[in-house]
């Protein structure tokens, strides 16, 4: 991306694009954040505001689609522009889903506040503050097109596999310690997949990433093999 | 990090595409003067057979003067020396003992403006046969003509009015008239220099058809300054840039990942 296209209103039209990712990236954060302070902090306004927010980001996502669509008929782009405009279809598709993954949290956040509370929930938090880690890295990344950092992202997704995998067991074990807590459980459980689902997506992103600077794919076999 | 993630990946067995694949023609370290001035420099490119390999590069790249030393017809541009090999089937075509007008015959071409002799439809596509010797009877040369507009997608609009003049058809039509004389004298190769250019977007799109077509049975060497239509109808994609050929590959990798900076340039529209 070092060059100015000839027609400078292509470069305008590019420019627009990678900041509305970059807006849809710092609202995702912003959503993850606010799912985790209703998880670990009991904010309960903070779990509203989540709920709220979250038809901001697929309003942006709408935009992002829409921009990217006038950029093919209009520009018929090729190489790593193509790769760029293509990507950032599924680049705002991964946000918005992390944004969907972060309202869940926040849903059964305040279901929690009734239940009786458990342990698991501290290392939920750690898990957490991994995962938003992951994602603001992944959203600098693209916005500064720094691949280093984002494979360095790609290879922390290993970890939060194992964390939800430790968490998985640690919970089934309250649940047989202290039948009471089961329906809690229930919700950290889900609660725990969703943070490995935004995991999923800030690698995805990381790899799309890698693909708009270089033109390969990088081999997916790790995530299945570890 | 992508280098060592990617050697995981398993890449032994599998040849790469090239290989399995002939090449019809061939040419090496092939340079060519204008006089003092040097147009080609040292230009290797395989043409694949049953292919559509397509030039591309700015205006004055040398593309037209690359294809024309396909045909020797730069031979008929007095201040004009090629040097280098470039063969057919494994022939050389610049040797002595090559017949030139035999050659040209089996190395056909279409130029960017549709050239129809200023004869009837049924004499433009009946003249190569003719001089050719190809064919015995009158019967004969009807069935050759026939065949010849049908697989230039022209029978059916002609059909009805062989005996009127060539230039009186559409531009579009007149181009496949011109196909269909380059494919009466069965050609081997059809070069073909920006055929589109003069024409509006269906008669191109009929054009772009055909040319996917005509592949099965010839193999084809296009010139266009239109990128996107080289990504359509090629098979391979050959940059060219001040007369050196920069970048050649899959056209599917030229226009999504091409290697070289300055194919980059040049498909994304940042050049110069
Ligand atoms: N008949 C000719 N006599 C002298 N110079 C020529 C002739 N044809 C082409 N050239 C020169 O050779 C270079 C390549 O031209 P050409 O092959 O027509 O490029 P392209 O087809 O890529 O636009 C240009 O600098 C052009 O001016
Ligand atoms: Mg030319």
């Amino acid at each position: 991306m070092t060059r100015e296209h000839i027609v400078q209103s292509f470069d305008v039209a590019i420019d627009e694009l990678v900041n509305t990712i970059a807006e849809l990236g710092g609202l995702a954060e912003a959503q993850v954040a606010g799912a985790l302070a209703a998880l670990t902090q009991r904010d309960m306004a903070a779990a509203d505001q989540v709920r709220t927010t979250d038809a901001r980001l697929d309003a942006l996502e709408e935009k992002v689609d829409q921009m990217a669509v006038r950029l093919f008929a209009l520009r018929q782009p090729m190489g790593v522009d193509l790769r760029l405009i293509a990507m950032s279809l599924k680049i705002s598709n991964d946000l918005e889903r992390i944004g969907d993954y972060a309202s869940s949290i926040a849903k059964r956040a305040k279901r929690l506040v009734g239940e009786p509370s458990v342990q698991a929930t501290a290392s939920l938090g750690r898990m957490g503050h991994l995962v938003q880690d992951m994602l603001s890295d992944v959203v600098d990344a693209y916005v500064e097109r720094d691949v280093r950092k984002g494979m360095s992202v790609w290879h922390r997704d290993a970890e939060v596999d194992d964390f939800y995998d430790s968490l998985f067991r640690e919970i089934i074990t309250y649940v047989l310690e202290d039948p009471r807590t089961t329906s809690a459980c229930i919700d950290l459980l889900f609660i725990a997949k969703n943070l490995e689902r935004i995991g999923d997506h800030a690698t995805n992103i990381a790899e799309r990433l890698h693909y708009v600077v270089h033109g390969d794919r990088i081999n997916r076999a790790r995530s299945e093999t570890a | 990090m992508s280098e060592a993630v990617r050697a995981e990946a398993p890449t032994a067995s599998r040849p790469a595409i090239a290989e399995v694949r002939e090449s019809k023609m061939r040419t090496r370290h092939v340079d060519l003067w204008y006089g003092a001035k040097q147009a080609l420099f040292d230009v290797d490119l395989d043409i694949n057979a049953n292919e559509v390999t397509a030039l591309i590069g700015p205006s004055g790249c040398g593309k037209s003067t690359y294809l024309r030393c396909l045909n020797r017809m730069n031979d008929t541009i007095d201040i004009c020396r090629t040097e280098g090999d470039i063969r057919l089937d494994g022939e050389d075509i610049y040797d002595r003992s090559v017949d030139v007008v035999e050659l040209r015959a089996r190395v056909g071409m279409v130029f960017q403006k549709p050239n129809p002799f200023p004869k009837s439809i049924y004499d433009n596509v009946a003249y190569g046969p003719r001089i050719h010797g190809l064919v015995g009877t009158k019967a004969e040369l009807d069935a050759l003509v026939e065949e010849s507009l049908t697989r230039a997608a022209l029978w059916g609009e002609v059909k009805d009015r062989l005996a009127d003049p060539g230039n009186g058809l559409s531009g579009g039509q007149q181009q496949r008239l011109c196909i269909a004389r380059a494919i009466a004298v069965g050609p081997e190769v059809i070069l073909m220099d920006e055929p589109c250019s003069a024409l509006d977007p269906i008669a191109t799109a009929h054009i772009e058809e055909l040319i996917d077509d005509l592949k099965r049975e010839f193999t084809i060497v296009i010139v266009t300054h239109s990128m996107q239509q080289a990504a359509r109808v090629s098979q391979r994609t050959a940059f060219f840039h001040l007369g050196k050929l920069i970048e050649v590959g899959e056209t599917d990798d030229i226009f999504t990942s091409p290697q070289q900076q300055m194919t980059q340039d040049y498909i994304t529209g940042r050049f110069g």
